[in-house]
């Protein structure tokens, strides 16, 4: 950014856009093919979604679909399922945010107190690795450790005391999906608290050292304060994204515990519009969360910056 | 001779010395901090000795079970956590099953040519918009990140995939979610950092944007390209959804994630499951060593990946989350 370079010299407004087409032509050459995916698949989409004002009939398309208003979100909101998939989101929000949400920061502390490099290293190659399994593969492996044909099942079994069932419970099901989600994602979820740590000038903890603050105090008026814009910016997101509890984790656990507990709004648009054919119904219900989740990231921010901080943009 | 020889041997103490030394200084605690106490100490090794249990405990009785002679299995009961019998004969057992091995070909055959996809778009993106004041860049780039925020959703977007005929076509898999803006814009962050003395040279050299991108930006981002490359590889590889969603009855198009959700995690029978006396009818399940040494399949590829691109992995997500 700092030097222009002699083909792109300074102001743009001392050459006509003919001129500049000519030199970057290249240039713009090159974002055609990701335009083109994003335009089909991205925003071709935002036109379909007028089928939540239709009854989307597949056999005559969405040109020749008969439009019904709001009729879809009228049904939507006297539907008790609805209610209760986005009853389900918030409270798995709600859990999420209080289990969730402080275990990758006190790690992060935790790690950064360690000494050695050479265990920091290995401890964050070992708590990254989850992150990048599918969350068929992570559900597979709480089964086998904690299901009913499992290994505490089989240890319980082994010693005559009655098995528990954890995989398949409804009412223990908020715990179950945080806890799947801690372990595959609270590790990765370090990253950035580590960075912000490591932005810590050094310095300060000297001279508070050297001033007599203690473990605790330093820990208090220089580390805290230090990823407090961190903190911040990942309250955010999760709160711009209270509607967005995972889709796959609960599409593949739905069978198990059953659809009263599983059904979270995501996978009501799936359940009950491709999956049955409503599509203009699922694609209500997918408006519906769209809407309201663009206001919770406005509302975040405006609560981010009312706190001094920059938030997802900054004022 | 002799002396020559100790003198050599000295010399190569003496180096490696030094270097342990500055080992020892870079992760040494500083003077002002004051030593841990064996308490604390100790509640520090046991969270963090912890962690580390938890998941890797898991995948070490998934791997050694699935190593597992059905004997062992049959007297642990189940999942083994004492290695009692090893044997290698299911995975030449699953080696030899057309169900499976199908399922490895398309998992790898999809993410291969979708991350080798994904990745010219995306480079050639990042690349485009990466120059200073070039004509358009911040229409493009608004273009681009208006679809971090807004989306049609689920079902709009299904409708266009099918009516474009995507219902059982691998490009299904492939194409909607070719493009990921985060990972764009992560690339183009490196790119913008790319030393601009490097790029007027060449540019004075008479090398285009073309050649520029090849020879002087691609060769020194190797890193974030790395970074990059997994994030769509891993994708790819896990996707099971559009699998659901465009061809959910062609058994013989599933990846092996699919297969995973199929037969291990709802304990479905194998289909077809050739020369086993186990999964030879369709109702019964498949055996234990086997369903996890399907499990352990799926983390082949990654557990080959993941060393080499590890290190970089800071780099690529801390750009990524300072310029989203």
């Amino acid at each position: 950014m700092s030097t222009a370079a002699p083909k792109r010299p300074a102001g743009p407004a001392r050459l006509n856009w003919r001129t500049r087409l000519r030199r970057d032509k290249s240039l713009l050459l090159m974002t055609v093919p990701a335009v083109v995916l994003l335009l089909v698949f991205n925003y071709v989409p935002l036109f379909g979604i007028v089928t939540a004002f239709q009854e989307y009939d597949p056999l005559v398309g969405v040109w020749h679909s008969e439009w019904v208003g709001f009729d879809q979100f009228q049904q939507l909101l006297g539907d008790p399922a609805f209610w209760a998939s986005l009853q389900n989101t918030l409270y798995l929000s709600f859990v999420q945010l209080i289990l969730f949400f402080p275990i990758p920061i006190a790690l992060a502390l935790l790690l950064n107190s360690v000494i050695s490099e050479r265990i920091r290293n290995f401890f964050q190659s070992v708590v990254y690795l989850p992150h990048f399994f599918s969350w068929v593969l992570a559900i597979t492996i709480f089964q086998q450790m904690l299901g009913g044909a499992g290994i505490l099942n089989q240890f319980l079994r082994q010693h005559d005391i009655s098995t528990w069932d954890i995989m398949t419970n409804p009412d223990t099901f908020a715990l179950l999906v945080t806890s799947q989600a801690v372990w595959k994602e609270a590790g990765w979820g370090i990253i950035v608290f580590l960075a912000a740590l490591s932005a810590i000038n050094s310095e300060l903890y000297e001279a508070a050292a050297a001033d007599g603050a203690g473990r605790m105090r330093r820990m208090w008026h220089i580390t805290l304060p230090g990823l407090r814009g961190v903190i911040v910016l990942m309250l955010v997101l999760r709160l711009g994204n209270a509607l967005s509890v995972g889709f796959e984790q609960f599409l593949v656990q739905r069978d198990a515990v059953g659809h009263e507990a599983a059904d979270v709004l995501d996978t009501f648009s799936f359940y009950y519009g491709i999956a049955t054919g409503g599509y203009s119904y699922g694609a209500a219900a997918g408006l519906f969360k769209s809407v309201v989740s663009l206001l919770l990231i406005w509302g975040a921010n405006k609560l981010a910056h009312a706190f001094g901080e920059d938030g997802l943009y900054r004022k | 001779m002799t002396n020559a020889l100790t003198m050599g041997s000295r010399g190569e103490k003496r180096r490696t010395a030094t270097t342990a030394a500055r080992r020892r200084a870079r992760s040494a605690r500083p003077p002002w901090d004051e030593p841990p106490t064996a308490v604390g100490q100790a509640a520090k090794g046991l969270t963090l000795g912890g962690t580390l249990a938890v998941i890797l405990v898991p995948l070490y009785i998934i791997v050694l079970t699935s190593f597992s002679t059905p004997g062992a299995i049959n007297r642990a009961g189940g999942l083994v956590i004492w290695p009692d019998g090893l044997t290698t004969e299911t995975y030449r057992q699953m080696l030899s099953d057309s169900t499976i091995v199908t399922a490895l070909g398309v998992s790898l055959g999809i993410t291969v040519v979708g991350t080798a996809l994904s990745m010219a778009v995306s480079v050639l993106c990042a690349y485009g918009l990466s120059r200073p004041r070039s004509l358009g860049h911040r229409f493009v780039l608004l273009l681009l990140i208006i679809t971090m925020f807004i989306g049609g959703g689920l079902i709009p977007s299904f409708l266009v995939v099918t009516g474009l005929g995507g219902y059982g076509q691998w490009w299904a898999l492939i194409l909607p979610s070719a493009v990921s803006v985060f990972n764009i814009l992560v690339l183009r962050a490196f790119y913008q950092e790319t030393s601009s003395e490097l790029i007027d040279a060449a540019r004075m050299d008479g090398a285009g944007d073309w050649r520029i991108l090849w020879s002087v930006v691609l060769p020194t981002s190797r890193a974030v390209t790395a970074v990059t490359a997994l994030f769509y590889a891993v994708g790819y590889w896990n996707s099971f959804f559009n699998v659901m969603l465009y061809m959910p009855t062609d058994s013989q198009k599933w990846p092996l994630q699919y297969v995973l959700l199929t037969y291990v995690n709802r304990a479905n029978g194998l289909p077809g499951s050739v020369n086993s006396g186990f999964g030879s009818t369709h109702a019964q399940t498949a055996p234990l060593s086997l369903q996890m040494a399907v499990v352990v399949l799926t983390l082949v590829p990654l557990v080959i990946v993941y060393p080499f691109v590890q290190k970089h992995l800071r780099t690529g997500v801390l750009t990524g989350a300072i310029k989203g």
